[in-house]
């Protein structure tokens, strides 16, 4: 049977293969992303996970595949239509990516007077509006580098739902934030999916924090998907990799040692030349 | 020798491809420039940014230009007995040569690579990449005005340049060397022509001005997004733009000047 337009996930991304140089970073992935959930991109770093965002957001092309946001496949779109579709979308980014010559406010007005012609009036509204959403309406004058890390990124998320997207993609919205602002970010992200109604891809490494806001989890290592489920069930599992990635074991299937000959037998190695040269 | 040859290849074909890719980047951005005609807040701020505080490096630099083409005019026009040509000397020489040419030299290095920097900057902390992931276009949005407004600030600071050395060797000529004043003005009036030399000298710096700031915008639009990246396209802005403004000089020269 045919599914209907609101039952077909949001993101469907099919055989999708990627490759920096000879380096594979995606072989033949398959996602879905259903609409209006919360769904976590984990791995470890270097897997490919912001790379995926950008294939998704069509900021770069893939090598192969097929990769469907709500109807449209991404890769063939005109610029015209692929910015489109970007003004339906929301990146929140690592840095936040604030634009540092304007200030708070004009930073979260920029989606709205790019794309609206909206009057001063409703555009001042709609942005204090925003900045209340995430607690810094009384920062709106600050620069962005008077921001810490957290606010800047509190910041950047205003900005990204300024023009209420059907879709927010985060790439590592927790990282190297303090237990306060990364509550405050958790928060955040669960709260704009439920009252928006928007569906979100989190891309992160922090296991426990993005699985607790998390309702469908894909764990991708060495191009492919390792492990997915919701994070009930990816808590149970038996595969040692996925075990080993949601606990941080330090040694298991992911080796602590990068790959080197036999230790002791390097040490010798060196054991004949003298030990102060002269 | 072959790994020589194979390395050089490469190196051609390397330069070749970021030919193609700066072409493609002007003709983007150059799509955007009508846009950026009706963004004339964004436009004026950028030409303050690189025109307006450029201003005191040309006006010294400007001064003393022209008080030294005075001083070494002088001493070579007096043995011919024809000292009281320096106006003609001075005036011609920068309004031609020395004026658009240092000018865009001085414009390479103040204001060229402080964009390519800013730009480098912007792509490094993924500003561009926000920009373009809010459906606007940084070609359009970022790149255009910035090459509109280095166009347009370059061919003023090259006059500015032109008319302050022209004092600088009024004072060194009249002031200190004593010659006569009316001579200096009105030998300049009437030897120097407006079309000829003033206009010409201006479409030199045009062409400079174009040429300077797309160097440096392309080369922070293609930096390598990290610190040393930066560093290396911002020397590459000046090294670029400069010996392009010198080559560029002698084929202008040759078909304004035959």
């Amino acid at each position: 049977m045919n599914e209907t337009p609101l039952e077909q996930p949001l993101v469907r991304v099919r055989d999708l293969s990627f490759h920096y140089g000879e380096r594979a970073i995606f072989d033949h992935v398959n996602l879905d992303i259903p609409r209006g959930k919360v769904v976590a991109i984990m791995g470890p770093s270097g897997c490919g996970k912001t790379t995926l965002l950008r294939i998704i957001s069509g900021q770069i092309r893939p090598r192969s595949g097929s990769v469907v946001v709500d109807g449209l496949e991404v890769p063939s779109l005109s610029r015209a239509a692929l910015l489109a579709l970007r003004k339906r979308i929301g990146m929140l980014f690592q840095s936040g990516a604030l634009l540092t010559d304007l200030s708070v406010f004009d930073n979260v007005a920029f989606p709205l007077r790019e794309h609206t012609d909206l009057s001063q009036r409703l555009i001042r509204t709609l942005v204090l509006m925003k900045l209340e959403a995430v607690g810094l309406r009384g920062a709106r004058d600050l620069m962005p580098a008077a921001l810490s890390g957290g606010m800047a990124r509190r910041v950047a998320l205003a900005r990204a739902i300024a023009l209420d997207p059907m879709m927010m993609l985060y790439d590592e919205p927790f990282t190297g934030q303090d237990p306060i602002s990364m509550g405050v970010l958790l928060r955040l992200v669960r709260r704009m999916n439920e009252t928006l109604g928007v569906t979100s891809i989190v891309v992160s490494h922090d296991v426990a924090e993005t699985a607790s806001i998390s309702d469908y989890l894909y764990v991708i290592s060495g191009g492919k998907v390792v492990g997915q489920g919701t994070p009930q069930t990816l808590a149970e599992t038996r595969s040692e990799w996925v075990r080993q990635f949601m606990d941080g074991s330090p040694d298991g299937p992911v080796h602590f040692h990068y790959p080197a000959p036999d230790y002791a037998e390097d040490l010798h190695a060196g054991s004949a030349a003298p030990l102060v040269s002269t | 020798m072959i790994g020589a040859l194979r390395a050089l290849g490469r190196k051609a074909l390397g330069f070749c491809e970021r030919l193609g890719r700066a072409h493609v980047f002007l003709a983007y951005t150059l799509l955007g420039v009508p846009e950026s005609l009706y963004r004339v807040h964004a436009l004026l701020y950028q030409v303050y940014a690189v025109g307006v505080l450029s201003i005191v490096i040309i006006v010294v630099s400007g001064l003393f230009v022209g008080m030294v083409l005075a001083l070494q005019g002088y001493n070579t026009l007096v043995d011919f007995g024809a000292a009281d040509s320096l106006g003609i000397m001075v005036a011609l020489s920068l309004v031609r040569e020395i004026g658009p040419v240092v000018s865009a030299l001085l414009f390479a290095g103040r204001a060229g690579s402080a964009l390519t920097a800013e730009i480098g900057l912007m792509k490094t902390t993924e500003q561009l990449a926000a920009i373009e992931m809010m459906a606007v276009d940084p070609l359009r949005r970022v790149i255009a005005p910035r090459l509109l407004a280095g166009v347009l600030a370059l061919p003023l600071l090259a006059t500015i340049f032109s008319a302050v050395g022209v004092y600088g060797g009024y004072f060194v000529g009249v002031g200190l060397l004593g010659v006569d004043e009316g001579a200096f003005w009105s030998q300049m009036q009437s030897a120097v022509d407006f079309h000829d030399d003033v206009l010409n000298g201006v479409i030199k710096s045009v062409c400079f001005g174009a040429v300077v700031t797309w160097i440096a915008v392309f080369e922070g639009y293609d930096t390598l997004p990290t610190a040393a990246g930066i560093g290396r396209a911002t020397t590459r802005t000046v090294v670029h733009s400069s010996l392009a403004v010198l080559g560029l000089d002698f084929v202008l020269t040759a078909l304004m000047f035959d």
